[in-house]
């Protein structure tokens, strides 16, 4: 450590105080390290002046990977040498997140040798960030890190390292494996991930369930939500339990239901099944009582995205129902009829939502091979500027 | 240094999982709540997991981490995972555990709660810790919110959830756009062209397709290829300082930062939503913000006071209408609420169903 480079940060100590954990002190925890201290320094400026002081990342990455690695400069280098160059690297995490005390220490370890000793747990997409590493420090991190097991997740227009929810590990609501088939997704697309070659970033999240943890409806271009096709597992007892000890059956469920399909007599919750929109509400309040049906799978949605550049999106529906079980071919099968449509005619930097919307939705499934049903629309459309083609009109005039 | 591998992908989390989720891997039965941050988790063997889940600051060091997997080792054998909304959870098989690691992590300072009808971690992004486009420190705000946001972690009296992100530019690595809360850094002026730089450094044809308004023309100034910015046409999205370094967006006086509200991915009740503009414009006013601190306190205890039980921020706007919405916040209702980008027809009032 360096004491003469110590500089005082009278503006981020302050952010030390009060009862929320302080990413200062997280920082300050791996000041012995210049680029630590330099990193206080740069960020104290930014505080003082209001503004930020890191450059566009140029090409930086580890041998045959074009992503994985961001590339991150400060514009103060001669003040702040040691972070001149303070690259992020995004190491694919396990599905769910989970990890042993060994394997995080795996990761602390190699992290302590070679950068700031600064993480994100985790970043924005799933991934762990390891934040703030020079450049000829990257081989080195990537080579020690596939040693141990691990690699480098997405960046740029790939597919973005997928992520999961807690699903069967952890939660009775999973109507599918989240975690086995973001695991086999990931290893299946290898290439797509490592090496960018799509028009734009391609994000996949897989929510067991209608709640949607991982908010793969609002940030995912194909969102894989569980469902069930049959009827809601009720245990009537409990339901009286539940009603005994407080819960207004009536007020809390029947009458937040969006269908309105139950019905509550102080005795028995009736369902009527078939109106239900599986929107998890009744189950999310009576969890011992209620479960979803047992034929499971997921609606596939598809398109969502953050403002930039035509606005935001969220996903909208795109296979109803799909049952998900290994191999999982149907959903690969999409994945790769999608990325071949996009891939030949979308434009640089367009999500596939927004080229959806571009070429039209109509179009977009007869070049994936889908059929158009009515769950994909709110509402059909209210304009009468139809693009009709010739077959339409001439089979109901024939 | 060892041989080289590539694209083996992640470890598989198999490993990671405790004995008890390995056995009882999709025969979990149901789960409570019993108290904010514990979780009970009841599989159809009757074998019961404890999780605990604490708040962390997103940015973590590997020391606190090793702190982490130092209290595993001691509390349950060395399972840990980490949310969606970058908290830690311990999970455990034996509940005799629960209380030492709660104290224990409370001697470590990292709050125990963010279950329930409560706040949880505020997702953010890199902000002027690590980013190029940041109109905002992200780190710093989410610091001097949580801090006043605390109660509202560690226990359970909302009426239902209420999430809370934060991204420092439009570009939103934090996804913000579907929160109750969303706290969005903004530049609002137009970029700032080097011209000198920009030949070096950016395609021209590029930049001016990144222009999602077509602001953006080429031009030729002092003999060489540029361009030039139709300054009314811009809404300071930032795309073209993306692709172009050349484009300076930021303005230390006059970035800053929005607030938007009523958004949610769930499906429970209300289909998902978009969050809606509720405060144009507050100023960055480094270390603590205290005009977002205020405004962002003022939504949450309105929504907690006004608000019926299981409602969501979004369902509770709905429902009063937003005339009211701004009535009971005291937020002035501006020209900028109303949009006028693509679609803006839609979000026009086209009814007489006023509440007078």
């Amino acid at each position: 450590m360096s004491d003469k480079k110590k500089r005082a940060t009278p503006l981020l100590d302050d952010l030390e105080k009060g009862p929320w954990p302080s990413f200062v002190k997280e920082i300050k925890n791996e000041a012995r390290r210049p680029m630590v201290q330099d990193l206080l320094g740069v960020l104290e400026r930014s505080y003082e002046e209001h503004i930020g002081h890191w450059k566009h990342g140029g090409l930086v990455g580890v041998m045959g990977y074009g992503g994985g690695v961001i590339g991150r400069y400060s514009d103060l280098a001669t003040e702040f040498p040691d972070v001149a160059e303070f690259h992020t690297c995004r190491i694919n995490q396990p599905s769910g997140w989970f990890y042993t005390s060994e394997a995080l220490r795996d990761l602390c370890d190699i992290w302590d040798r070679h950068g700031s000793g600064l993480t994100n747990m985790h970043g924005s997409t799933g991934d762990i960030i390891f934040l703030g590493a020079k450049t000829e420090a990257l081989e080195p991190i990537f080579a020690e890190l596939t040693a141990k097991g691990w690699d480098l997740g997405g960046s740029g227009s790939d597919m973005r390292t997928p992520s999961c929810c807690v699903g069967p590990a952890r939660c009775e609501w999973a109507n599918y494996d989240t975690l086995g088939v973001c695991y086999d997704i990931t290893q299946g697309f290898q290439d797509e991930l490592h090496r960018p070659a799509f028009p734009y970033k391609f994000k996949i999240k897989f929510a067991g369930c209608p709640n949607d943890c991982v908010a793969s409806v609002a940030r995912a271009d194909l969102s894989i939500i569980g469902t069930w096709k049959d009827d809601i597992r009720v245990d009537q007892a409990q339901v009286r339990e539940y009603a005994k000890s407080g819960t207004d059956i009536q007020k809390e469920v029947c009458d937040l239901c969006p269908s309105r399909c139950m019905a509550w007599n102080g005795k028995d919750l009736a369902i009527e099944n078939a109106e239900c929109v599986k929107c998890m509400h009744c189950i999310n309040v009576l969890p011992k009582a209620l479960r979803p049906g047992k034929e499971k799978g997921a609606t596939i949605m598809i398109g969502a995205k953050a403002p930039i550049i035509g606005g935001a999106l969220l996903s909208s529906v795109f296979v109803p129902f799909i049952e998900m079980e290994p191999p999982y071919q149907d959903l690969k099968d999409l994945c790769a009829a999608i990325w071949d449509f996009w891939g030949e005619h979308g434009k640089n930097r367009e999500r596939v939502g927004e080229f959806i919307q571009r070429v039209g939705l109509g179009s977009f499934l007869g070049q994936i091979g889908l059929d158009p049903v009515p769950e994909m629309i709110a509402h059909p459309r209210t304009n009468p500027y139809i693009f009709f083609e010739d077959e339409l009109v001439e089979a109901a005039t024939k | 240094m060892p041989e080289r591998k590539t694209d083996i992908g992640p470890p598989h989390y198999e490993k990671f999982l405790p004995p008890v989720i390995k056995k009882n891997y999709g025969k979990w039965l149901y789960h409570e709540n019993p108290e904010a941050g514990v979780l009970v988790h009841v599989a159809e063997s009757g074998d019961k997991l404890f999780t605990v889940r604490a708040g962390t600051p997103r940015l973590v060091s590997v020391t606190t981490l090793r702190a982490f997997a130092e209290l595993a080792d001691k509390h349950c054998g060395g399972y840990l995972r980490f949310t969606s909304r970058n908290n830690v959870e311990f999970l455990l098989a034996d509940p005799a555990k629960i209380k030492p690691l709660q104290k224990d992590l409370a001697a470590l300072g990292f709050p125990v709660g963010g279950t329930g009808n409560a706040i949880s971690s505020i997702v953010h992004t890199q902000g002027w810790v690590h980013c190029h486009s940041a109109a905002s420190d992200a780190s710093g705000v989410v610091k001097a919110l949580m801090d006043e946001l605390y109660p509202r972690f560690v226990n359970m009296d909302l009426p239902a959830k209420l999430r809370v992100a934060f991204a420092c530019c439009l570009n939103m690595c934090g996804a913000v756009h579907c929160s109750d809360i969303a706290v969005l850094g903004v530049h609002t002026r137009a970029p700032k062209i080097d011209h000198k730089e920009l030949p070096k450094v950016c395609e021209v044809p590029t930049l001016v397709s990144s222009c999602p308004t077509g602001a953006i023309r080429p031009a030729t100034v002092e003999g060489k290829a540029s361009v030039e910015v139709e300054e009314q046409q811009c809404m300071y999205c930032g795309n073209c300082y993306t692709v172009c370094p050349a484009m300076k967006i930021s303005n230390p006086k006059t970035d800053g930062i929005s607030i938007w509200v009523g958004g949610k991915v769930s499906n429970a009740r209300h289909e998902p939503m978009f969050s809606k503009l509720a405060i144009p414009f507050l100023p960055n006013n480094p270390p603590r913000w205290p005009e977002v601190v205020e405004a962002v306190v003022k939504l949450v205890n309105v929504y907690a006071t006004n608000a019926r039980k299981h409602e969501r921020m979004g369902e509770w706007i709905e429902r009063i209408g937003w005339s009211r919405f701004f009535k009971l916040t005291g937020i002035p209702f501006t020209k900028y609420h109303i949009d006028d980008f693509t679609h803006a027809g839609e979000t026009f009032k086209r009814s007489a169903q006023l509440k007078h």
